[in-house]
């Protein structure tokens, strides 16, 4: 009877529960990748790739499944309208994106830096007391073509920028034992391969931004008439545009290279993490975010 | 390059600042929120309509000045090395490239040439062949046209300006409420107040308003007709984000109101008469029993199983929730047995608003007429339309510089101009292929794509 209905629950798992799940398995791959940095054991690189693959598989289709039972629910409507759904899809964005990355460049050293960020996403969407997990129905503002557009672009570039810090961060750690001392640190990707992978990862993420920014701002003129209100977080879009156009600048006319782009590409990284979290702080159009 | 740096964060700088400081509102607001004398500052300095103020507009103006500046200064050089006929090509330059691809060709270096160059040229467009001392090279290149990509983004940003800076100054941006029924033929410029003629009429024929089962709104629909001397020629039913459009001006659905009619105006009196009596109703969420108190703005009361004090501190004639009009409300403070003091929004005519909070009573104002789609007939309540009016002549400019940015950025970023040497040495029994290459950009993965071809030509 008991093993019945348990059956019956897992058949019926709701998409929340299969994200939290997921949650522990992005915590899992991101230990197996922190337990291969220090122990250099390939086959426990490997293990968290899988791991890591395994998890954003549950989280594309805890993705799909929310959108099935939105229209269930007869509230249908993309998996994107509030704080929980677009961490949800910042952290698979960021799995995807790196598990790419690895597959080119062949180096497992780097999930050690990226699978944490995407785990910490996931978590804090779970457990945040602050974050509601519940689907909700679009208010009139959000019902628009526009706003899966808007929403898939924008993080696509906040997870290019996420992966770009942690390869900052790995860079001036490398940096700071140029001699190679620490062990650890040695079997780093070569600080060139770091600095062009960071420089790679800013250029698609502020490609996506700026679409991002475009298609919102297209949006607000369907919807409020104006394709520009100087609301908090488009300013602070814009700031954070401003950040990567600096570096992007710095390096292609003064040929900046290594710890200074290292530098910018956390402040932007920074401003992104403002963007996102602590514009809801401030008043302004933008307040489904914080729902 | 340091006068764009310093131009690029002071921008950002002065926007933050205009995010913190809330822009265009009430001055008496400001006056309360930061005193007498910041406040002039502010207005002096135009903080609070920073983005519209002269000197945001001047710094945006010397952007826009130095972006054309510095892309002038680097165009010329750019452009010589783009437009011309015959590619130079320097072969001292690809052998002195520290990655090399080499392996053993089994042909002598005429035969290969032969069968090289139209498996080069595929790849790469323009292919030419000459003459060495021990054999011959082919050079080869494509996407030379790929260095004019940041100019193409630079020149984006000058449209965007440009667009806003038209929009600005030929435009307007202002609202109108339409009773359900009338016609207008001008609308109120925001911010200053004015009043601007349309040239046209138009009507709200109906206006309607859906919700949700936990009392959130789902959709806010005006039936609109244009009128051109006194014959409709138009009409639409506009929601949020599908506005009604006619002759560059654009009509968007911004909130809602009711007119006051004489079925409510007994419980109006009640409600805004700040002295007089208010009876809340406490429901159980969980056992549905519910309490009738009555009170006075400013005086708590107990409530019911002492789960707290409840206090009514403020009547709001058109309060808001997520930036629409709902109408007449209490505003009070609720403060739990075990918890922190919060505020709560207590609409007249939505008995059920308070359910959204999902606390353990529910609280509503008792005696009012409900709203009419909550019972699901229609009373004969009249309602307006508040639309948002807009005319922008520089959309279609701005919106030249979105694609122009997008594809810009692209080429910027993912294309380069890349150029390989294949040379083919004469030797003994074998001639020895040297693959080199560069691009202008990403160098990493043009080594990459010089091995790739290495391989395909060894390996035929």
């Amino acid at each position: 009877m008991d093993l019945n209905v348990s059956i019956i629950r897992g058949l019926t798992m709701s998409s929340s529960n299969l994200l939290s799940i997921t949650t522990f398995i992005y915590g899992a791959a991101a230990f197996f990748y922190i337990v291969h940095l220090i122990f250099k054991k390939p086959f426990v690189g490997r293990l968290g790739s899988w791991t890591a693959l395994f998890g954003v598989t549950g989280n594309v289709a805890g993705i799909i499944m929310r959108w099935v039972e939105s229209y269930r629910l007869g509230i249908g409507h993309a998996p994107l309208s509030n704080m929980y759904e677009s961490l949800v899809f910042f952290s698979g964005t960021i799995i995807i994106i790196y598990l790419v990355v690895e597959r080119q460049y062949k180096n497992m050293i780097m999930g050690a830096f990226a699978a944490p960020i995407a785990f910490l996403a996931m978590a804090y969407a779970s457990m945040s007391p602050n974050i509601n997990d519940r689907i909700q129905p679009l208010v009139p503002a959000l019902k628009s073509n526009w706003l899966i557009a808007h929403v898939i672009t924008c993080f696509l570039g906040y997870a290019a920028f996420a992966i770009a810090f942690g390869m900052s961060l790995m860079y001036l750690f490398r940096q700071k034992d140029v001699e190679g001392k620490s062990s650890l640190i040695a079997r780093f990707p070569k600080s060139q391969v770091l600095d062009e992978l960071n420089h790679q990862m800013v250029m698609f993420g502020f490609l996506f931004l700026s679409i991002g920014i475009i298609t919102g701002s297209v949006w607000a003129n369907s919807a409020w008439g104006s394709y520009w209100s100087w609301d908090p977080k488009e300013t602070w879009s814009l700031i954070t545009w401003f950040i990567y156009a600096t570096l992007l600048h710095a390096r292609m006319v003064r040929g900046w290279y290594g710890k200074r782009i290292a530098y910018l590409s956390i402040i932007g990284f920074m401003a992104v993490l403002f963007t996102y979290f602590g514009v809801n702080l401030l008043p302004g159009l933008h307040s489904y975010g914080s729902v | 390059m340091k006068l764009t740096v310093v131009l690029l964060l002071s921008i950002a700088g002065t926007s933050i600042l205009g995010t913190i400081v809330p822009q265009n509102r009430d001055p008496a607001a400001y006056l309360r929120a930061y005193g007498e004398f910041v406040y002039r500052l502010f207005d002096v300095l135009g903080i609070f309509d920073m983005y519209h103020s002269w000197w945001f507009q001047l710094l945006l103006l010397l952007l826009t000045v130095n972006i054309v500046v510095c892309s002038i200064d680097r165009i010329s050089a750019t452009w010589r090395i783009v437009f011309v006929k015959n590619p130079s090509f320097n072969l001292s330059r690809f052998r002195n490239l520290s990655q090399k691809e080499t392996f053993a060709g089994d042909h002598p270096p005429r035969e290969l040439g032969k069968i090289y160059q139209p498996i080069v040229s595929k790849y790469f467009g323009y292919t030419r062949v000459e003459q060495i001392d021990k054999g011959l090279c082919i050079f080869a290149e494509k996407w030379r046209w790929t260095r004019l990509g940041v100019y193409a983004v630079h020149l984006s940003v000058i449209l965007l300006l440009f667009g806003g800076l038209m929009g600005l100054h030929f435009g307007f941006e202002g609202f109108v409420n339409i009773p359900e029924g009338e016609k207008v033929d001008s609308i109120r410029i925001r911010n200053t107040g004015e009043i601007h003629p349309l040239g046209f009429e138009i009507k709200c024929e109906d206006f309607n308003i859906s919700f949700y089962n936990n009392g959130a709104p789902k959709e806010y629909r005006s039936r609109l007709t244009i009128i051109e001397k006194d014959t409709p020629v138009y009409q639409k039913d506009i929601i949020v984000n599908d506005p009604l459009r006619y002759k560059g001006v654009n009509f968007f659905q911004s909130s809602y109101g009711k007119m006051p009619s004489n079925s409510t105006f007994k419980n109006k009196t009640l409600a805004t008469d700040p002295s007089g009596e208010i009876t809340l109703n406490f429901t159980n969420r969980e056992s549905g029993t519910s309490l009738r108190i009555k009170t006075v703005l400013g005086k708590p009361v107990d409530l019911p199983g002492g789960l707290g004090k409840f206090v009514v501190v403020e009547y709001i004639k058109g309060a808001e929730f997520r930036g629409q009009n709902i109408g007449e409300a209490y505003k009070g403070i609720l403060t739990p047995a075990d918890g922190n003091p919060l505020d709560v929004l207590l609409p007249l005519h939505f008995p059920n608003f308070d359910r959204m909070r999902k606390g353990a009573l529910v609280i509503s104002v008792a005696d009012q007429e409900t709203e009419a789609f909550n019972l699901g007939e229609r009373s004969d309540q009249r309602y307006y339309t508040g639309l948002q009016v807009t005319k922008d002549p520089g959309v279609w400019l701005v919106y030249a510089g979105f694609i122009m940015m997008i594809i810009g950025c692209y080429i910027t970023f993912f294309m380069s101009h890349q150029r390989v040497c294949i040379e083919i040495i004469k030797g003994k029994a074998k001639s020895r292929v040297i693959i080199t290459g560069t691009a202008n950009k990403n160098k990493m993965g043009m080594q990459q794509r010089v091995k790739k071809l290495s391989d395909k030509l060894a390996n035929l």
